[in-house]
């Protein structure tokens, strides 16, 4: 029997980690927890969070996130930030970069008014936007506003390992200050040559077009491309992929919030949240999730735009559209589909086993 | 002494009925609109307050061969387990705290330091009790099965022994609460299958061993030369605890002047929103006294406030209770609330009462029931008035 089985049965109906994380607030084995050690601003609106996660955290990959949940007035919210350190420190620290987004609750507590030794929850890493083990060919890497920061923890990892390979890096920011990690971008690209850096600030130059493409990196049809930023900025740039027959070759990681797609509101209806009892009535337009911890369900959720799947639940009967498309998906208690609470609203009647 | 007595609903109309649903509901909306981190700090400081002595009177426990400790310890580890079953489990399984959205401070995933389940507890309590306040029949909280607390209630010769009955309950009162929730008394009657019967007491065994190898064998055992002492410490604790979260609960409903119900399945659905109310403001029973007694009652000695709203966080209850009294005064309704003796005292007087048949008080002029019907005829009327204007 395992000490910590014995330790339980003298806690019962508590376990250990209830008692123990008094002692030290990151020991906890039932989730990964994170004490805020320090805050450095980036840009007016952005800040890098420096982190120090739980024993036994794992690395993570470069372009991965990782989930945060912070409360904020006394509620506990989650949502999911790039890792912009560089993995495997020796002093175990990992870092997020997070930008204050307008009404945003958890980016504004971030970056506003986080205290330093407050305690974070964590969800491991993850995400599927990162590179390959083996870099071959030249590289592109577009980026705009906040969406430079998966790709701002790529290439600190790069440039940790050896100098940069063949990089063509176009970012887009409303103005030079708005670049988050402007300052660090600006030192590679000065102390790696391989490693361009094509700053575009849409103050002067007006809003990015894909065309212009092929007069800043002539070669880029021929580069894996990693792209992160906008909608309007990622649908530009898969049209313009496409249409050159190499959508292969581009990688995409959305940041998109939730906003519901013309003629995608429906009715709604009575939403019945199968293993924890509760229900609820619901419009056509809210997300599930909200109408889920607005009843009082514990629901789990990370990015709230689509994008981590952490909040999906299996649809039992009824149907449900999604808000960015207007999608339906309808149902099936054999064999229910997992749908994204975050961005599925009630269309009719709805059994969700969550 | 008891209802069914001359209602004291009866000079309310249907307007005002309505007018003091809309007024309570407003008192809830205000204060769950302004939830926020210092009652999430208050309830985490509940919890580590209870962890702590816990941890002290398990520890001074272990050397309870010395009397200071065991002294020390048992009335730590009571104060601890009082604690836990009623300003933390009470109140943090009613949902009171889900809007933390903190999974270790939720309903759906609290579990209590009592042989019962929470999942077993929730229905019992939370539903049943909750909807079906003071209910003849329906709320089985009224004498738990056991007792006769009600002169509306049948008289039948064990009733004799109901003093005895009812202090042996208290001692054990955590196992009168597993055996209640088990509902065998619904299985008799064929209201429940009786294969729920057996998977719910799979699940009282599954927890009480568990309870019962922790409080008296395991932490003994690590006492070592101190085990007998341990163990009586925990003997006591768990006897103290039991007396305590029963004379509270006793409180709320039983003492004087608290009403009961003798309504239908068709009085119930007549009830609306400012009904449902009323039935819980004057079913229940507040307990006065300082800060402290109200934390170690879990704030049921608000049990007006509780009833009223059941899944506001404990520690505003004591804020709202004047504007609650307030309606009360405004509406000319009771608002039931002694010390602690006084309630107690006036509980034990009815339960010997209750041995005994009979004890009714004399002939109501009109019942609870027919005037919920008579209002839910006004109020018809006057919609039908409206709907032809």
């Amino acid at each position: 029997m395992h000490a910590l089985d014995v330790a339980a049965s003298l806690t019962t109906p508590l376990l250990p980690d209830d008692y123990l994380t008094y002692l030290n607030p990151l020991w906890s084995r039932r989730e990964p927890r994170a004490r805020v050690e320090a805050v450095m601003p980036e840009t007016a609106d952005a800040a890098t969070l420096w982190l120090r996660p739980s024993p036994g955290w794992p690395r993570h990959t470069p372009g991965q996130y990782v989930r945060v949940g912070v409360d904020v007035d006394g509620v506990r919210h989650w949502r999911t930030y790039s890792l912009t350190s560089v993995p495997g420190r020796r002093d175990g620290r990992i870092a997020i970069t997070v930008k204050a987004i307008p009404d945003g609750v958890v980016s504004t507590h971030l970056v506003r008014h986080v205290r330093r030794r407050e305690i974070v929850r964590l969800a491991p890493p993850a995400g599927e936007f990162v590179l390959p083990a083996r870099l071959d060919a030249p590289l592109l890497f577009v980026t705009a506003g906040s969406g430079i920061t998966p790709v701002l923890g790529m290439l600190r990892s790069l440039a940790s390992a050896g100098p940069l390979p063949e990089i063509a890096h176009v970012h887009l920011a409303p103005t030079r200050d708005d670049v988050i990690a402007g300052a660090d971008l600006r030192r590679l690209a000065t102390k790696h040559p391989r490693y361009r850096l094509h700053e575009h600030h849409d103050d002067r130059r007006g809003l990015f077009d894909p065309i212009a493409l092929d007069a800043v990196v002539p070669d880029w049809r021929t580069r894996p491309t990693w792209a992160c930023g906008p909608a309007p900025l990622l649908d530009a740039l898969t049209a313009r992929f496409d249409s050159e027959g190499v959508g292969h070759q581009l990688n995409i990681e959305r940041f998109r919030p939730v906003v519901a797609a013309d003629g995608a509101a429906g009715t709604g209806g009575h939403v019945r949240f199968t293993a924890s009892g509760r229900e609820a009535e619901a419009d056509g337009a809210t997300p599930l999730l909200v109408v889920g911890e607005e009843a009082g369900v514990l629901m789990p959720h990370g990015c709230r735009m689509g994008i981590c799947h952490t909040c999906v639940g299996a649809l039992c009967s009824g149907s449900v559209r999604d808000l960015r498309t207007g999608e339906t998906t309808t149902g099936d208690a054999d064999d229910p589909p997992m749908v994204r609470t975050c961005v599925s609203a009630a269309a009719g009647p709805v059994d969700l086993h969550l | 002494m008891s209802s069914p007595t001359a209602s004291p609903l009866a000079h309310l109309t249907p307007e005002d009925i309505e007018a003091i649903g809309r007024e309570l509901d407003a008192i809830r909306d205000e204060v769950m609109a302004d939830l926020g981190e210092e009652d999430a700090a208050y309830i985490r400081k509940v919890i580590a307050a209870q962890r702590g002595l816990e941890v002290g009177g398990r520890a001074a426990l272990l050397v309870s061969l010395f009397p200071p400790a065991w002294l020390a310890g048992t009335t730590m580890l009571t104060v601890a387990k009082i604690l836990e079953n009623m300003e933390l489990g009470h109140n943090i399984m009613h949902g009171q705290w889900d809007w933390m959205r903190d999974p270790e401070i939720h309903s759906t995933t609290w579990e209590w330091d009592n042989v019962s389940s929470s999942d077993g507890w929730k229905h019992s309590h939370n539903f049943q009790h909750h909807t079906f306040t003071n209910v003849i029949g329906k709320d089985r909280d009224l004498g738990y099965t056991l007792l006769r607390v009600d002169p509306e209630q049948p008289w039948r010769p064990w009733h004799l022994a109901q003093p005895l009955t009812d202090t042996v309950l208290a001692l054990f009162f955590e196992w009168g609460v597993a055996f209640y929730d088990l509902e065998i008394d619904e299985a008799r009657q064929g209201k429940r299958p009786w294969s729920e019967v057996a998977s719910d007491v799979k699940r009282l065994a599954r927890k009480a061993t568990k309870q019962l190898a922790k409080d008296y064998v395991l932490w003994p055992a690590l006492a070592g030369p101190s085990a007998v002492p341990a163990f009586l410490g925990s003997v006591t604790a768990n006897a103290a605890r039991n007396v305590w979260t029963h004379t509270v609960i006793f409180c709320g409903h039983f003492p004087d002047g608290a009403q009961t119900f003798d309504y239908g399945e068709e009085q119930l659905e007549a009830e609306s929103r400012g009904d449902w109310y009323l039935r819980q403001l004057v079913g229940s029973c507040n307990i006065e006294g300082g800060p402290f007694m109200h934390l170690m009652t879990g704030n049921l000695s608000y049990q007006i406030e509780h009833h009223l709203f059941p899944d506001l966080p404990s520690n505003r209850y004591a804020e709202i209770s004047p504007r609650v009294r307030d309606i009360c005064q405004r509406y000319d309704l009771p608002y039931i609330s002694g010390p602690l003796p006084r309630q107690y005292a006036q509980v034990v007087r009815k339960i010997v009462r209750m041995s005994f048949p009979g004890g009714a008080p004399s002939e109501p002029t009109q019942t609870e029931a027919e005037l919920v019907a008579e209002r839910a005829a006004r109020r018809r009327s006057r919609m039908r008035v409206a709907a032809v204007a």
